[in-house]
This record gives C-alpha cells, sequence and structure tokens, in this order.
C-alpha cells in the first residue's frame, strides 16, 4: 500500500463503517483481505439490517393487510413504515406514491406495461414513440424494445460522446410531439456519467412526453429528491443500497397511479371481484398484486435509516473524494483506458477501463487471486461497448465502506495482472 | 505475490496457445456458426470443413479472454486431420474434463487423447470460467451437425450459453 490517507477531505470514518459490515472482514485465497469494489452490482449489507431481516421472521412474521392477529398487525405496520421510510428518503409529495417491486427491472416493465395498456392520452401505440439512450442498463432497453415490437411504437435513442456522455444536440429531433416517454438512466452504471435532468425534462414537457428516470446507481449514492428532478417515474433497486435483494421500488406522480391501469393481477390489488369482473384498490396497492416482499421491504426500510443516520450528502462527498484519488491512480496505470469521464465531475462511483488488449475476464481472474472481487463484463450494457469498440470492460465501483487503500490495492492488483501478461 | 493457484488454471500451454494461435482466421468451410458467452461477450465463429468424414479443416476468428481464445487454437490442432468418430471422443473427454469441477486427475489414456486440452484441468475448478474453455468446442459440434446434416444425433441447435 502506497498510502493509507486518513483525513482525506470529505472521508468518512470508514474504520467504524466498515464494523457495520460483518462480510467485510472476510479473508480469501490463503490470507487475503477482501477488497470489494464490485457495490454497483449489489452493496454489502450492514448488521443492522441483518439483524432487521432476522428480528421480522423471528418476532413478527405474517402475511400483511390480511388477518386481525397481533402478528399480522405488526407485519403490516412494518411493511407500511418502510413505506414511509422509503418515501421520505426520497422526498416524495405522498406514500402512496411508492410502489414496491422486487427489483428496477420489474419497475421500469411495470411502467412500460402500464403505458402500453393504458388508454388516451397515455397509450404507447403505432403513431408513437419511445425515446431512451445508448448507456441504459439492458433493464431500460429491453422493457422499451419489448413494448415497441409489441405496440409499433418507434423506439429512438440519444447516442453518446467520445467522452461518455449523453448528446444531446440533436435533443429537439429525437424528442417530438410523437414521443410519449422518455426514459433515461440518472446514472451509468458502466461509464459512471451522471446524466443533466434540465435539459431533457424541459424537452419532454414541451412535447408533453412522460419522463422515466433509471436510479438505480443514484439513489444509493447521493442525497435524491423526486421532486427536484422533474419525473413521473423513478425506478431503483434495494440491494444497491445496503437493503436486501428482491426488493425495488417504483416512485410515480399520484395523478398517473389514479389513471394508469394495473399490469399483475392478484391479491392485495382488488377492491372487489366477481366472477365478470373486478375493481381495484387505490394505488400502491393497485400495482402490489400477491404476498409483496415483505420481509425485504422491512430490510429496506432498515437500510434507508442506516443511510440517513450517516448522510447521504457525506456518503456523496466521501465517494467524489475516493473517484478522484482512484482516477488520478488509474489514469497513472500504463495501457489503461478509461472507459468512461476521466474526471470526477458528474460522475458516479463506478469507473470501467479496459488493461492494453488482456481480455477483462483474465483481468478480473488475476485480481480475485488477490482478494479483489471487480465486475467483468459488458455490465448488462452491451450497447456502450459496442459504442468504444471493446468487448467488455473491468469494473471498480466504490461506496461508502471503500478506502484509499483498497483504489491502492487495486492500482498494485492491475500490476500483477499486467505482469502476468506481459 | 506467488499466484500458485492462478497459475493452475493459467498453465503455460494455455498462455502461448493464446499468443500464438493455431489456424485462426476464416477460410473456407461447409458450415459456419456464430457462438457467443453473453456473461463476458466472449464470441467466435468457426467454420468446418470436411472431407468425407475427415476433418479438413476447422478455421475460426473470435474476441475473448485467454482461455476461449487458447481453447479455439487447441481444438484446431487436435481435430484437424481427425475422423469424425476419434474427433467426437476427444470432444467428449474435453466436455468431461471440464465439468469435472477439478475433481478429475486425467489418466494417461485421457492424456493421450486430449494432449495439450489437458492443460485445462485447472479451468474446471473455476465455475465461471467453464464455459470460455467450451465456447469453441460447442461451436464446432454446432458446425458439424450442420455440415453433415440432421443425422447427428445431438442436433444442430445447441448453444454453449
Amino acid at each position: 500500500m502506497t498510502s493509507s490517507r486518513r483525513g482525506f477531505p470529505g472521508h468518512l470514518d470508514t474504520e467504524a463503517i466498515r464494523k457495520d459490515f460483518p462480510v467485510l472482514d472476510r479473508v480469501l485465497h490463503d490470507g487475503k483481505k477482501l477488497v470489494y469494489l464490485d457495490s454497483a452490482a449489489t452493496s454489502q449489507k450492514p448488521r443492522q439490517v441483518l439483524d432487521a431481516l432476522s428480528d421480522y421472521y423471528e418476532q413478527h412474521n405474517a402475511n400483511v393487510h390480511r388477518g386481525v392477529h397481533v402478528l399480522a398487525e405488526e407485519a403490516t405496520a412494518l411493511y407500511e413504515g418502510a413505506r414511509d421510510k422509503v418515501a421520505a428518503f426520497i422526498n416524495a409529495p405522498s406514500r402512496d406514491e411508492v410502489i414496491f417491486t422486487k427489483n428496477a427491472s420489474e419497475s421500469l416493465n411495470l411502467v412500460a406495461n402500464m403505458l402500453g395498456w393504458a388508454d388516451e392520452p397515455y397509450r404507447v401505440d403505432s403513431d408513437t414513440e419511445i425515446v431512451i439512450t445508448e448507456m441504459e442498463h439492458h433493464s431500460n432497453i429491453v422493457p422499451w424494445q419489448l413494448l415497441a415490437q409489441r405496440t409499433g411504437a418507434k423506439l429512438k435513442w440519444f447516442g453518446l460522446t467520445d467522452d461518455g456522455r449523453l448528446d444531446l444536440s440533436r435533443i429537439d429531433e429525437l424528442i417530438t410531439e410523437k414521443t410519449k416517454v422518455v426514459s433515461y438512466t440518472l446514472a451509468s452504471n458502466i461509464l459512471g456519467t451522471f446524466n443533466p435532468v434540465e435539459e431533457i425534462a424541459r424537452r419532454a414537457q414541451e412535447v408533453g412526453a412522460l419522463v422515466v428516470v433509471d436510479a438505480s446507481q443514484a439513489v444509493p449514492h447521493t442525497a435524491f429528491d423526486v421532486q427536484a428532478i422533474q419525473a413521473d417515474f423513478v425506478a431503483f433497486t434495494g440491494h444497491k443500497m445496503c437493503g436486501p435483494t428482491g426488493i425495488g421500488v417504483l416512485w410515480g406522480r399520484q395523478e398517473l397511479l389514479e389513471d394508469l391501469p394495473p399490469f399483475l393481477g392478484g391479491g392485495e390489488m382488488i377492491e372487489t371481484v366477481s366472477m365478470h369482473s373486478s375493481t381495484y384498490a387505490p394505488a400502491p396497492h393497485k400495482f402490489e398484486a400477491g404476498t409483496p416482499p415483505i420481509a425485504q421491504a422491512v430490510g429496506l426500510g432498515a437500510a434507508v435509516d442506516y443511510l440517513s443516520a450517516i448522510g447521504m450528502d457525506k456518503i456523496a462527498a466521501h465517494e467524489h473524494a475516493i473517484v478522484e484519488y482512484a482516477l488520478e491512480r488509474l489514469l497513472q496505470v500504463p495501457d489503461l483506458r478509461i472507459i468512461g469521464p476521466t474526471t470526477a465531475e458528474d460522475r458516479g462511483a463506478a469507473i470501467s477501463f479496459t488493461l492494453g488488449d488482456i481480455h477483462p475476464h483474465d483481468v478480473g481472474q488475476v485480481l480475485d487471486e488477490q482478494g479483489i472481487a471487480v465486475r467483468v463484463g459488458h455490465h448488462c450494457a452491451r450497447p456502450v461497448c459496442l459504442r468504444y469498440g471493446i468487448p467488455a470492460t473491468t469494473r471498480a465501483s466504490f461506496y461508502l465502506y471503500s478506502t484509499p487503500a483498497e483504489v491502492d490495492a487495486l492500482v498494485d492488483g492491475l500490476e500483477h495482472v499486467r505482469n502476468f501478461f506481459g | 505475490m506467488a499466484l500458485v493457484k492462478l497459475d493452475s488454471m493459467y498453465q503455460d500451454v494455455i498462455l502461448d496457445h493464446y499468443k500464438h494461435p493455431h489456424g485462426r482466421g476464416l477460410r473456407d468451410g461447409d458450415a459456419e456458426v456464430h457462438h457467443v458467452n453473453p456473461t463476458c461477450g466472449d464470441e467466435i465463429t468457426l467454420r468446418v470443413r470436411y472431407d468425407g468424414e475427415r476433418i479438413a479443416d476447422v478455421s475460426y476468428e473470435g474476441q475473448g479472454c485467454s482461455i476461449s481464445q487458447a481453447s479455439a487454437s487447441v481444438l484446431n490442432e487436435l481435430l484437424v486431420g481427425k475422423e469424425l468418430e476419434q474427433a467426437r471422443r476427444i470432444q467428449g473427454a474435453f466436455l468431461e474434463l471440464m465439468q469435472s469441477r477439478g475433481q478429475l486427475t486425467p489418466d494417461d489414456a485421457m492424456e493421450e487423447l486430449l494432449e495439450d486440452a489437458v492443460a485445462f484441468a485447472g479451468v474446471s475448478k473455476y465455475p465461471a470460467r467453464v464455459k470460455c474453455a467450451l465456447l469453441s468446442w460447442m461451436a464446432w459440434k454446432d458446425a458439424t451437425a450442420q455440415a453433415l446434416g440432421a443425422g447427428d444425433e445431438d442436433g444442430p441447435k445447441e448453444r454453449t450459453a
């Protein structure tokens, strides 16, 4: 290690924070300490979240919204309490605008299906257009491809600049009077880019298009306000923000949730049912058919409490400092090419790169041998790899528990990779 | 830092084939297939040419990790010139070795059959990498089925991923 850098400007007390994450003590491969640089894939979970999960199952487990017994009431209060916490965390005007799903992909598929089955003025059909971007995760591409194929709507997208930003130069040609929906990622999972909100929102509003934001890589890392980003729908997932897997969120504006049709039918989402037809419960329940992920929602509530106690602004500042340091050090590694912005401005905590012509799979394998966990491949964003003419990248991603020493370990590890294949 | 365990996967034989591949490049063939390993983006386009039941050529172009590319090179070296029946025995043995999760120590007969491909034994301990090693072999099997017609018992559409 060439640097320990305690007291880094903007730095969190990672020594204390890391004590909350039991898995960070893991030792791998004959005594190598785990260096976890894959938080953009999924974050690690603090003890507080793990305790909330086991406490729920040990003390309160029951199905929600049915039954009058004590456990049913406690489980319902915990589940709905988690909704309150999430609503406050993203500054939603109403708790009823927070729909629990199983992940961000389901949230985005839910919006696409609401619009596919909607009546006018929301209906997506063969005379209309859908606009996305070339830097989307597959979860914000494929649902729209499916909707376009099924309705005959035209799918269009923003291209990318050479330095990994959205190319907004043709925005008025892309978003037109025919555009029904614009869906884009707030923070790219592969490039790390933070995208501008204002320009897209302004143009979408001009033509009356709905705006959907994939905030999966933003909500975990920065103070987030759904009212400030001028969106109609926002999707994100719990497991990237210290919560468990199996819980995602779709926030939607209340009047839209009232007007738009349900997608999945079943228990929980109804008001009355006869053999001929049914009427639906008000949102959010209209969109939560079946037994929901109760324990997972409770775990997400605990994660929100955990992050809020530390402070999202502090987490953002910490990550900014780490990313600044990581970029500085990575750019000194011979043959290393950053895929995405090379400065920390308007940038999230995921850094993708290539290392000469060594395939990322080989890079990842040799790093793993040193206890360093990174993600390799196309990161469910294959169009980005095609755009930049590369088969895949290696991605290091950081979170509130990441340290400058881990950046140093990565840089040292890459030196071993170069020697191994050199 | 001693990378003892990794050395068992990245045998010198494998790194040699990666750096100096045999028979790379596309040439005339009776059938062509394109296979991908979607988890990491390894890709191969592979052609086979048969002279009756004898493999006259296996040509390929691809991109991917050292394991997938070295494996295609070894395949070329091993299979070109062989009779189909013998090639299938080699493919079967390689598949068995790769699916052994590191539990199989190749015996003399297997070593004789697989030659350089024995070096991939270490890869079988890494589940995420087995598909890389098998990519070209599955492509060869698919291309062979297409080249020789529907008589192949395994059908034409098997994919590695």
